[in-house]
């Protein structure tokens, strides 16, 4: 993909382990405004949490995720909510290989709206090969709920996405949501040879924070 | 001179309740008039009261070019002779004027320390009861009580911005003491943004606003202000949104005025004038605030800045002093970092400009206005969500070119400092990851030449580098840097240190400034020079065809001391002028087909048949 050109050279070059074991997933958050989308990508990346002002365009992050068999290079695009952004925002979707559409559990009109995003969304990815995960978020604010969990969940069973209740704020469930992502992406590349060549070292020292540059990823660590 | 001036401000017992709305013009030219509304077209509408200055001169500034009565305005001195100028002129006056203490102490209202106060000769209070009045006649009668009080006296000292101040109740004392409010509205009357309060609350008082605007509009006039004592209000349409500062800063209305359109671009520049008008022109009453959602920290932000930061005022750029060396390496480094369609790079520390690198066809068609780099300046403070990532947006620059967007590359090369803040501007919205790639180079060519450790320790200077005493503070802004015409303007000015290192003393002194500035730009009576004995210092401004200067010294300066300081001082900024300014700003050409990585330093200039095609559709 030529768009991806400049950015994917760059970072392989710098990368000790090539990019021929490495996966690439372009993840696009979604969602309304408010319900928490640059804290989870702040989570995703950095595992921090910051109260943030609102999102302008797009941010861009990345995460490496690293799976017993594959190591997964997260480039995350976190949108920005606000209505003025929509005309956009299929910029910053298209070729997507997973998107989580977001909404905040307390708070039933973001609930409305990301059943419209899941729309807009459906128009553009083919089934199959985009990953769409419905996240409720700001689980920790389940004293204010107006969103139940079965009501989501319900949502997410029949459209056929992968469901998880949230906090960025805590991180509750942040990391499992990612790794779960990172499965199914992987499950619907299959074809993709790089995956073949993918080698174990890679991961055994994946328990040490990532390297000083922000922009550069660290790994999650998990216990598959 | 003081004694006049206190007595006439002592009839303020006037009372005018019965005032028709469309205000009386007979009633307006005399003393004991309300409220001053000044409109666009004087000779067309029955409105004809606009009276803006009853006391054209309180003398107590030695207004060099002008004093008392004098009617040519622009006549007095020559930019070379300034002293001459001042001893010629008013002698007399001006040796009363310039003890530090006893004529200019104003009695009546210490905060303001400015011994002349002509923003507040003009009118008498109850303005309040003339805004009831309209109000009432409106058919608004349900506000009589609150919602007026937004023109009501109440002048208190600026306030800092409350934390939460979008819950504000709009009808407490402390919400319609705030020094500044700004409003912007539809044509329909629907509110778009306040600076303070929730703008549902306050619809009804803007739909007050409205019903001004389209009363005077229906005269086949405009409405542009409306004087009290206490109170500035300025409206300003720009296209279907009416903009309406209501100010107890005692600034002029020019001042206000430019402020408000500031505040319009900034909405401009998230949503581009094509959108806007766009969208009223399909649905009248639209609710704007739809699209402006999440985005009143940045109009927020940039009110603050209009108030904290004199760019605003100078319509300047502020670039941080930098070895022109260092800023030369920075950009040939940003020259270097090139892709189709990138057309500005700039680098910016601590909100100033380290420097700036263009497309080369894009100079020489357009030059990028300092009030755009103010926008972008503004975004990028008001958004710490840029701390996070590398960010992607589209952006328009209202005076490059009102209704298209470019798309802006931010990303800080300093993390977790944040202070360095890298700018791409492109027209190709695809570009993101070629853009993000040419940061990467930059990147590279900052760790390689240390550069960020040479800009952390860039700093402002101060005042006292200057070597000249009693000089406390300057602002300099020229009007063309040698060899580097159609220029972005820039300015240069020393830290504010003590007596100004208070919150409440920086605005006092920028008080001051405003208040040179605006009788320097006063429409009806412009000044060259003027020479200002305030209460706590003595300011003295100047402009000529070369520059425009204001300087501040300590209150014990002699008239000749502060000329003499003066000179000293140009000399000194000539001397500095390579580190105060970005002399050169270097292009380049981002031709659809160069061997980028080998194109740097002045090889990147060279060709200039080809044109970006990027840029071209832009127009």
């Amino acid at each position: 993909m030529a768009e991806r050109r400049g950015k994917g050279a760059g970072e392989a070059r710098s990368d000790p382990r090539g990019k021929s074991g490495m996966l690439r997933v372009k993840m696009v958050l979604l969602g309304s405004s408010g319900v928490g989308k640059s804290s989870l990508a702040l989570r995703f990346s950095k595992d921090d949490f910051k109260d943030s002002a609102p999102t302008v365009g797009c941010a861009y992050l990345t995460q490496l995720v690293c799976l017993h068999d594959a190591t997964l290079r997260f480039e995350i695009w976190d949108t920005a909510g606000q209505e003025k952004y929509h005309s956009v925002t299929p910029l910053y979707y298209r070729g997507a290989q997973a998107a989580l559409i977001v909404y905040d559990i307390s708070n039933r009109e973001s609930f409305m709206r990301a059943q419209l995003w899941l729309k807009e969304l459906e128009k553009q990815y083919v089934p199959g090969e985009t990953v769409v995960g419905l996240v409720a978020n700001k689980s920790d604010l389940s004293s204010s709920r107006q969103v139940s969990l079965q009501e989501g969940r319900s949502l997410a069973e029949n459209k056929g996405l992968l469901f998880m209740e949230t906090s960025a704020k805590s991180g509750n469930q942040v990391s499992e949501l990612l790794l779960d992502i990172a499965h199914r992406v992987k499950l619907s590349s299959r074809e993709d040879k790089g995956l073949a060549e993918w080698r174990e070292a890679d991961c055994v020292d994946m328990h040490r924070e990532g390297r000083p540059r922000p922009l550069s990823s660290c790994c999650l660590t998990i216990g598959l | 001179m003081e004694k006049e001036h206190q007595e006439i401000e002592q009839p303020k017992a006037v009372r005018c309740c019965d005032l028709p709305s469309n205000c009386d013009a007979n009633q307006t030219g005399s003393v004991e008039v309300p409220a001053t509304i000044s409109q666009d077209n004087p000779d067309a509408g029955e409105l004809d009261c606009g009276i803006e200055d009853p006391f054209p001169c309180k003398g107590d500034d030695a207004a060099i070019t002008s004093t008392n009565g004098l009617s040519e305005p622009q006549g007095a001195e020559g930019e070379g002779a300034p002293a001459s100028a001042l001893s010629d002129g008013t002698a007399g006056e001006a040796d009363g004027l310039s003890k530090p203490e006893g004529a200019a102490a104003d009695e009546d209202d210490p905060p303001e320390n400015v011994s002349d106060s002509a923003s507040t000769d003009n009118t008498l209070e109850d303005s309040n009861e003339f805004m009831v009045t309209v109000l009432a006649r409106g058919g608004l009668e349900d506000q009589a009580d609150g919602t007026p009080s937004a023109l009501s006296e109440a002048g208190g000292p600026a306030q800092g911005p409350a934390p939460s101040h979008r819950d504000e109740d709009v009808t407490a004392e402390s919400w319609r003491r705030h020094r500044k409010h700004v409003f912007v509205l539809s044509e329909a009357g629907k509110p778009i943004y306040s600076r303070y309060g929730n703008e549902e609350a306050l619809s009804s008082t803007m739909g007050v606003m409205m019903a001004l605007v389209s009363f005077v509009q229906s005269g086949d006039n405009t409405i542009r202000s409306i004087y009290s004592d206490e109170h500035t209000v300025v409206f300003v349409q720009q296209g279907p949104l009416v903009l309406v500062s209501v100010s107890c800063s005692r600034q002029s209305e020019q001042q206000l005025r430019s402020e408000l359109l500031y505040v319009y671009r900034q909405i401009v520049s998230m949503l581009t004038q094509a959108s806007i008008t766009r969208i009223f022109e399909r649905k009248k009453n639209y609710d704007l605030r739809r699209l402006l959602a999440g985005s009143e920290k940045i109009l927020d932000g940039l009110l603050n800045l209009v108030d904290s930061d004199p760019s605003f005022l100078l319509s300047a750029v502020h670039c941080l002093p930098l070895a022109s060396s260092l800023r030369d390496s920075l950009s040939q480094i940003l020259q270097k970092a090139i892709t189709p369609n990138l057309v500005f790079s700039i680098l910016i520390a601590k909100n100033q400009l380290l420097t700036i690198v263009q497309e080369k066809t894009v100079i020489e068609d357009a030059r990028l206005e300092p009030a755009d780099l103010h926008l972008l300046l503004n975004l990028i403070g008001a958004s710490s969500a840029f701390q996070a990532g590398e960010i992607w947006t589209p952006i328009c620059l209202p005076l490059f070119n009102p209704d298209c967007y470019f798309y802006a590359y931010i990303s800080y090369l300093d993390p977790p400092e944040c202070t360095v803040c890298l700018l791409l501007l492109s027209t190709d919205k695809e570009a993101f990851y070629a853009v993000a790639e040419c940061k990467r180079k930059i990147d590279e060519g900052m760790r390689t030449q240390n550069a960020l450790r040479s800009i952390a320790r860039a700093q402002s200077y101060s005042a006292s580098q200057v070597g000249v005493s009693d000089l406390r503070h300057f602002m300099y802004k020229p009007f063309d840097v040698p060899d580097n015409h159609r220029q972005l303007t820039q300015f240069t000015s020393p830290e504010m240190e003590a007596p100004y290192s208070s919150e409440e003393e920086r605005m006092r002194l920028l008080d001051l400034y405003r208040y040179l500035h605006s009788r320097i730009h006063s429409s009806s009576r412009p000044l060259k020079l003027i020479y200002h004995v305030a209460e706590r210092e003595t300011l003295l401004a100047w402009v000529t065809s070369k520059f425009e200067l204001y300087t501040c010294f300590s209150p014990l300066v002699t008239k000749a001391s502060a000329i003499n300081a003066i000179t000293k001082l140009l000399r000194w900024i000539k001397k500095e002028e390579d580190r105060l300014f970005i002399r050169n700003p270097p292009k380049y050409s981002t031709t659809p087909n160069p061997s980028k990585s080998s194109r740097g330093g002045k090889g990147g200039s060279d060709r200039q048949d080809t044109t970006d095609n990027g840029f071209l559709s832009l127009l």
